[in-house]
């Protein structure tokens, strides 16, 4: 039967691809921010699971929490490259370090 | 039985999916392969009765996250080929980092599996539906930290629009504070010229 256990697997699985997607797509910051993206689903996942295997409500309002941080990140984190792209021309993350001074 | 099936198959999908997403040539595809994941990560917090968050994963990644990651791919004119330039070169300390750590998650699982830290119980079995009670929650209890969520929400909206808004100088808009500054009584002004004497104005 499934068990609580299968439910970790999947997150971790799904956390795992996440920060490998980051150290992969080192360039790539829409990339980064998808992988980003299935980090926070896996620990929505992790959440879930742990709210209906104990039988507490808490855990899911705190999914409803990470969702909602999710959701400005990306928003954020998209106009920043929308003007990122606007003043270079590329979205490479290594000219970042240009910015300082 | 046929949960379990459904866990098997929403779980396959789930990583498969997410896999795709990071090793897709195209970002439009990677977008895609990502709105498949969440689905299917929404199909196994529904296999467990949590039937608000599922909806909310569909409603706001699916038709928020993932529109506004391929709105913002197909917006820009990036080449993505020469983006990809790293990728083999990153690849074996990726996975080190990534097997690394997929280790000590199993562990930690399997410590919990092995004395579990919390006295786990089934869910349960309660006459009132899943939304019912989760906003009996939220309103009650978490109710301060539902109205930061929405404070973050709110922030993050202005920002992402100063961030953006750009201030062109071939448009003409309209003067508020001169129009809002305007009285009826400087607005018509009688004036009585004499024969062949024109108005000034």
């Amino acid at each position: 039967m499934i068990g609580l256990y299968h439910y970790l697997t999947v997150a971790a699985v799904l956390f795992t691809i996440g920060v490998l997607g980051i150290f992969l797509n080192r360039r790539n910051v829409i990339l980064m921010l998808m992988a980003i993206e299935l980090i926070l689903l896996a620990v929505n996942i992790n959440l879930v699971a742990f709210s209906a295997y104990l039988g507490d409500l808490a855990g899911q309002v705190l999914a409803m929490f990470v969702l909602c941080v999710a959701a400005a990140e990306a928003a954020i984190g998209l106009a920043i490259l929308v003007i990122f792209f606007r003043r270079r021309g590329s979205i490479a993350v290594d000219d970042v370090n240009r910015m300082r001074g | 039985m046929i949960a379990a099936f459904a866990f098997y198959l929403f779980a396959t999908l789930t990583i498969a999916a997410a896999v795709a997403v990071i090793f897709a040539r195209n970002p439009v595809h990677s977008v895609l392969w990502l709105i498949l994941a969440f689905f299917n990560s929404a199909g196994l917090m529904l296999l467990v009765g949590a039937e608000f968050i599922a909806m909310l994963v569909v409603i706001v990644y699916v038709g928020a996250v993932a529109v506004l990651f391929l709105f913002v791919v197909m917006m820009l004119d990036i080449d993505f080929a020469s983006l990809r330039s790293g990728f083999t070169k990153n690849l074996p300390f990726g996975v080190i980092i990534a097997l690394v750590l997929l280790g000590e998650i199993v562990v930690a699982i399997m410590a919990h599996n092995a004395g579990p830290a919390m006295a786990g119980r089934e869910i349960p079995d309660s006459n009132v539906p899943n939304i019912v009670a989760l906003g009996q929650l939220m309103y009650s209890r978490y109710l301060l930290a539902f109205e930061l969520a929405g404070l973050i929400l709110l922030v993050a909206m202005v920002g992402a629009i100063v961030l953006t808004h750009r201030s062109r100088g071939d448009l003409r808009t309209p003067n508020i504070s001169k129009q809002i500054r305007r009285r009826p009584g400087e607005a018509v002004k009688l004036e009585n010229p004499g024969v062949g004497q024109g108005v000034e104005l």
